[in-house]
């Protein structure tokens, strides 16, 4: 019988063919913890003292949700995760190196891997081909600890989407779109396996994008098949000799096959307080929108400040609309800066912020005042989320970001690609 | 093991950020202090009003979002003896058994608020008192009621010295 990723990857590590709905014991390749997670982790193994990392160069502590730290409990906490850091060998990602699964991708995660995280969007890693899943502080703390985790294999919903992306849509509309088609709890218990041709051509950033978000329907896992793109992602981050080709095999069972035709999409906007609350942009527009935010690990990328940089160059932001940029790593913050986007956005009128999560947790950079709305490429609008339960939160992509930023309220970005063509074909004649 | 207590109905799609939010981000490693605020933003009755032993009923994906353990532990914290729902998010069902707090499947459309539950582990039952009526939870997987009856994960791995599932 064949093989999903799923149960490619498990297998691997269990050592014999494994098949959904089996618990098996794992050794694991990679663990993060982050600020929020990592102190209830430690305290976890200083009880049983087990105050060890079976695997520190591959076990990695994060210093990124409330990073730098806006208050003395949060900073004595980031005291006790870099104290467990010097005591295990432990990597330490510190203050303003950025979040922690943008990192894990950059520098620690190959095909083929399991990674465990204590964090809900670690499933990520899975646009890497890696089986990367979101666990308790416990949970993690064992397996650093122990070098093992138990996990239920689960079954597979393969989501194939084939077809081009109109102008002004991208991977975030089709990762909305999915999860307003199946619903929050669509997925719960499952993997989801991204395929086809429109997953073929699409970058890594957009592979992460949707993986990232793999959560917000209750998948356990987002993965996609790695193949030259995922190759050339780790050459070009020094790992290239870390690269497996790992395929489901065509007979694998699935408990669900969703097909989406991506020339079809709209840009999609989650409406508050549900991810699963998605409308197209036509019942979005004319939203009034106090802030806009682009960042996080669902869109704090280089090609996402790109979208958003070339969208707003030349324009106006508008004065009643604040607009916070959060690159996603310090890598991409230095490529940010080299392209000049940086520079682009502050002359907008943008905030730069550290790498790291930005305001997306509540506890720090842009909580939200009384009745305020807020635009956000990131992965959740739960009520409360960024640090008030009077504010209301919309997710949208980097370009719809952008163009709201310059409208102050909810915009269409197809617009602005329908305009901006003739602009180039009298550019062009000008250098002639 | 028989558990009675008074429900707290809940809606779907309570997050752990309506259970522990992001806003007491800086009460995490004060965890008496953060149950203070269990659920405060789901209802703000809750905390102050409820009495050890009741239960928390919810619909639909319980405990969705962020993997923050501190939610199911403040939830224990506070007294509460089981959470039921119609269904749960699996990284809040997973923590949950591992800080040693039943979480039980059911169908929650037939407890209202303030109904008295009787709650039998080992039956599987939940008896609603005050509606007359008997329902059953769905069972945990075998390696989970390892865990749960070891009293959570970490008691687990003390006790065997690693993991054991079998």
């Amino acid at each position: 019988m064949g093989k999903t990723l799923a149960e490619k990857i498990i297998g691997s590590h269990a050592q014999k063919e494994v098949t959904a709905g089996e618990i098996v014991l794992v050794p694991v390749d990679v663990c993060l913890t982050q600020d929020g997670t990592g102190p209830l982790a430690i305290r976890q193994l200083q009880k049983i003292n087990l105050e060890k990392a079976a695997n520190p160069k591959k076990t990695v502590l994060f210093l990124d949700h409330a990073a730098p730290s806006p208050r003395r409990e949060l900073a004595n906490d980031h005291i006790t995760i870099r104290k467990f850091a010097e005591k295990t060998g432990a990597c330490l990602s510190e203050v303003g190196e950025g979040v922690c699964h943008q990192i894990i991708s950059e520098s620690y995660l190959n095909p083929g891997d399991i990674l465990i995280g204590a964090d809900s969007h670690t499933c990520t890693g899975g646009a890497l081909c890696a089986f990367s899943t979101g666990m308790g502080s416990t949970d993690v703390a064992v397996g650093l600890a122990l070098g093992k985790t138990w996990l239920r294999v689960p079954e597979t919903f393969k989501v194939e989407v084939n077809g081009k992306f109109p102008p002004g849509v991208y991977p975030k509309d089709l990762i909305l779109h999915l999860i307003g088609m199946i619903g929050a709890d669509g997925a719960t218990y499952k993997a989801l396996e991204f395929c086809g041709d429109t997953i073929k051509k699409m970058s890594m950033s957009g592979r992460l994008t949707l993986s990232n978000m793999a959560v917000e329907a209750g998948a356990k896992a987002g993965l996609i098949a790695s193949d030259e793109t995922t190759k050339k992602f780790l050459q070009a981050q020094g790992r290239g000799s870390k690269f497996k080709k790992i395929t489901a095999d065509k007979d694998a069972v699935y408990e669900r096959v969703i097909e989406i035709d991506a020339s079809k999409l709209v840009p999609a906007v989650a409406f508050p307080h549900t991810v699963d609350n998605i409308k197209p942009i036509s019942e979005a527009k004319g939203i009034k929108i106090d802030q806009v935010f682009i960042g996080t690990c669902t869109n704090g990328r280089l090609e996402d400040l790109k979208i958003a940089t070339e969208i707003i160059k030349g324009k106006k932001k508008h004065p009643k609309t604040r607009m916070i940029i959060v690159p996603a790593s310090k890598a991409v913050f230095l490529d940010a800066i080299k392209a000049g986007y940086i520079k682009t956005l502050v002359e907008f009128g943008a905030t730069i912020m550290a790498p790291g999560c930005g305001p997306c947790v509540g506890v720090h950079e842009g909580i939200l005042g009384d009745g305020e709305a807020c635009l956000a490429t990131m992965n959740r609008n739960f009520k409360g989320r960024m640090g008030n339960t009077e504010g209301f939160i919309y997710l949208a992509s980097p370009a719809t970001a952008a163009v709201t930023a310059i409208k102050g309220e909810i915009a269409d970005p197809r617009g602005f690609f329908t305009k901006k063509k003739p602009v180039k074909k009298t550019a062009k004649k000008k250098k002639r | 093991m028989s558990m009675i207590g008074k429900a707290w109905k809940f809606g779907d799609d309570i997050s752990t950020d309506l259970i522990a939010p992001g806003r007491l981000f800086h009460l995490r490693s004060n965890l008496p202090e953060l149950a203070k605020h269990v659920l405060e933003d789901a209802d703000p009755q809750f905390a102050g009003k409820m009495q050890t032993g009741d239960f928390v009923v919810g619909g639909n994906n319980f405990g969705c979002g962020s993997s923050r353990e501190h939610a199911p532990t403040i939830i224990k914290l506070s007294g509460v003896s089981a959470v039921l729902a119609k269904s749960f998010a699996r990284i809040f069902y997973r923590n949950s058994i591992n800080v040693g707090l039943p979480a039980l499947i059911c169908d929650t459309d037939k407890i209202e608020q303030g109904d008295e539950l009787e709650v039998d582990l080992g039956q599987g039952t939940v008896v609603n008192k005050t509606k007359n009526l008997t329902l059953s939870f769905a069972p945990l997987p075998p390696a989970m009621i390892k865990i749960l009856n070891d009293g959570g994960l970490l008691a687990h791995i003390e006790k065997h010295g690693g993991f054991k599932l079998d």
